[in-house]
């Protein structure tokens, strides 16, 4: 393979990979959404551009083009502007972490599937996920209007809250792991023959009701309840903007059911890899389990929206303060011990 | 996080207040101190209007008052009507009429659910109630053509007569509703989110109630056993056996519960309507130009919402000299911040869900 190839081409290429990845996922969310949702109550959903409707989310994205950019004229313009990029930055920039399989060798070239190898990964993912909120408080509060400013206090005060439960699980993982490198993670439990989230169902259910209520989905979306706040802290948004905010979201969905998958359900190993009988199993490409398990979570979150009402925000923060955090601490605790025991 | 009250105006384009309701909250970070109901963007001088039109012109016009129980607007008014004109309604009449707002008090009941159903975040329940009352309207378009505004009773009685084919069909309509039903409950009743969103929130006790003329089944969730259709009994309601649910602490569940009750009791009046009805006419003998003696009346019923009441006075002529209406939602309203002090924004939408109100009411 010629240096060209090895250290343009390929970096190039991966670097669109990295946009298009999510992109396409989050086309795909949004229809998996509207589609599940919309059988869920007895409805159809958009059924009518492209096969089954696919190619509703790009008509959409397409109609929001081509809209009128409005700013109020009582807006911040520059924390106005810079707002949703910085959601949509900080939501693709989390992808270069996120490893999607081990690495591929070509002859004597190694394609590693990721853009971005870290000792630290995890760190970082859960750093540019906080990065995120600030978009969403810049958002708020640069509207310089009063539904999205509450939208956005909202947003800190939850965020922040399900940030310590989300990162004392994380750090159980972590402890299990002895390592902080996602695919070191994948690894581990590939040669432990067993699943984190078998392992340690406490760390698992933490983490996913914390991960939850961190993306803002329900029933933890208070700030955008559209029954409360209108739209919460984008309110304000229209056009390109107000489509980055919602392509945010659901890329930093995928995102999270990516981590959930990598970190508790062993990325792209095969379920029960370690049974002979169903080594035929192998045989499927692991980016493929690896993409059914994400499809999985992803749906989870569809179910659980079109299920529940939506949290009050003092009992919302009642479950974090007298529950979640209790219990990932004693959670931390007890895993902590059995780790330095063995 | 301390920062100073601020004023927030909650419509009238907003999601959840149920048409064009504008409501002035003073908030201090999300706690409500004040709320203030400002109406009137839906007013179209309906009372004035019927001032210039014959009285049995005014009838579809009060389809539109309260545009989710049509019917028992046109009941409301046929019967205060009836009463100074001085008509005697056939009893095949009465029944029949029966039938249909006890439908309608079951659609309205089935409407409502979804809305604040929707309003609390509970967004399925929004379609699954629907589509339960998709089934009712059907029923309506069936008997008379429409489905909203049905203009499905006149004055000496109704426009059709009803069948044992049609019976036939309201029956097996009502076989499927406690169905719906209980899918709405599974989802709901012992939902630990639904609970810490309605249980003890927007409480008011029966004295206050009573204080600020609640009526209906916001009223009888605080434990007032006050029924018209058993403490005045109107179109023989006397002659049907039915229970009046009641609540005991007057809070949102409450209201949820004895609202779910009546879809039951509903259900039973209609069975016992269609079993029984009675040989006869379905419609009294009135001529075409109504001329009602100089006079005045007020009659009231119990509809969907509340007390519903017609105050009529005639001078003579062909046109009531005026017309006035108690409209249950606009006196329903006023209750409002009683029940929203002190508590969450959140509640805010949550309370004014199970009020049940209708603006095409409150401003008539």
């Amino acid at each position: 393979m010629t240096p060209f190839v090895a250290d343009v081409l390929i970096p190039a290429g991966k670097i669109v990979a990295v946009i298009l990845y999510p992109m396409v996922m989050v086309v795909v969310m949004i229809w998996l959404e509207r589609r599940v949702v919309a059988l869920i109550q007895g409805r159809l959903g958009p059924n009518r551009v492209g096969f089954q409707g696919i190619a509703q989310p790009v008509a959409d994205a397409l109609k929001l083009f081509f809209k009128e950019d409005i700013r109020q004229r009582q807006a911040d313009a520059f924390l106005f502007n810079i707002a949703p990029i910085l959601v949509m930055f900080s939501s693709l920039l989390a992808f270069c972490f996120v490893p999607l399989g081990e690495p591929i060798r070509i002859g004597t070239y190694t394609l590693t599937l990721w853009i971005a190898e870290s000792p630290v990964g995890l760190l970082i993912i859960l750093g540019l996920s906080s990065v995120s909120v600030f978009g969403v408080i810049f958002g708020g509060w640069a509207s310089n209007s009063k539904y999205p400013l509450m939208g956005a206090l909202r947003s800190v005060v939850q965020v922040l809250s399900y940030e310590i439960p989300l990162g004392l699980t994380v750090l159980t993982v972590a402890f299990v792991a002895r390592s902080m490198d996602l695919v070191e993670i994948v690894r581990r439990q590939e040669s432990a023959g067993v699943w984190y989230g078998f392992l340690m169902p406490v760390s698992f259910v933490v983490f996913w009701i914390s991960a939850v209520a961190e993306t803002n989905r329900a029933p933890f979306d208070l700030p955008e309840a559209e029954s409360e706040l209108v739209a919460g802290y984008h309110t304000e948004y229209s056009g390109m903007k107000f489509a980055f905010f919602y392509m945010a979201e659901y890329a930093h969905m995928v995102l999270v059911s990516s981590l959930v998958v990598l970190l508790f359900f062993g990325g792209w190993l095969p379920p029960l890899g370690g049974v002979k009988a169903l080594a035929f199993l192998h045989a499927v490409p692991g980016f493929v389990w690896y993409l059914v398990k994400i499809m999985f979570f992803l749906y989870l979150y569809v179910w659980i929206r079109a299920t529940f009402p939506r949290y009050r925000f003092d009992s919302l923060i009642r479950l974090v303060w007298k529950w979640l955090i209790p219990l990932s601490l004693l959670n931390f605790l007890a895993i902590a011990l059995v780790r330095f025991l063995l | 996080m301390a920062f100073k009250e601020i004023d927030l105006n909650m419509g009238p384009q907003h999601p959840s207040t149920h048409g064009v309701l504008r409501l002035k909250l003073a908030v201090d970070n999300e706690v409500v101190l004040r709320v203030e109901p400002v109406i009137g963007y839906l007013h179209r001088g309906m009372e004035k209007l019927w001032e210039s039109l014959t009285y049995t012109q005014v009838v579809p016009l009060t389809d539109r008052l309260d545009y989710i129980a049509s019917l028992s607007n046109n009941l409301g008014y046929v019967l205060a009507a009836e009463k100074l004109a001085g008509i005697d309604v056939p009893r095949r009449a009465r029944w029949i009429r029966i039938v249909l707002v006890e439908l309608q008090r079951l659609a309205s009941h089935l409407a409502w659910l979804g809305f604040m159903a929707n309003d609390i975040g509970a967004m399925s329940v929004l379609l699954y109630g629907f589509e339960a009352r998709e089934t009712v309207l059907d029923l309506f378009e069936e008997y008379c053509g429409a489905r909203l505004t049905i203009h499905g009773i006149r004055i000496g009685g109704v426009p059709r007569d009803i069948d044992a084919a049609f019976a036939v069909r309201v029956r097996k309509v009502l076989d499927g509703i406690p169905k719906w039903l209980g899918d709405i409950r599974a989802l709901l009743d012992e939902n630990r989110i639904w609970k810490q969103r309605t249980v003890g929130v927007g409480r008011i006790d029966a004295a206050d109630a009573v204080a600020y003329g609640l009526t209906g089944p916001s009223l009888r969730a605080s434990g007032v056993d006050w029924d018209m259709r058993k403490a005045l009994p109107y179109s023989s309601y006397d002659e049907f056996d039915f229970e009046v649910p009641l609540g005991r602490n007057g809070d949102v569940y409450d209201r949820y519960l004895v609202r779910l009750e009546e879809i039951n009791q509903s259900i039973r009046i209609v069975r016992q309507a269609l079993d029984g009805l009675p040989e006869g006419e379905f419609s009294a003998k009135v001529p075409r130009v109504l001329k009602v003696a100089p006079g005045e009346v007020f009659h009231t019923i119990e509809a969907p919402k509340g007390v519903l009441g017609f105050y009529i006075k005639s001078n003579g002529t062909d046109k009531p000299e005026r017309v006035k209406m108690k409209s249950p939602s606009f006196i329903n309203l006023q209750s409002l911040e009683h029940m929203c002090k002190g508590n969450l924004f959140s509640d805010v939408v949550g309370i004014l869900g199970s009020l049940d109100i209708v603006l095409g009411e409150i401003d008539k």
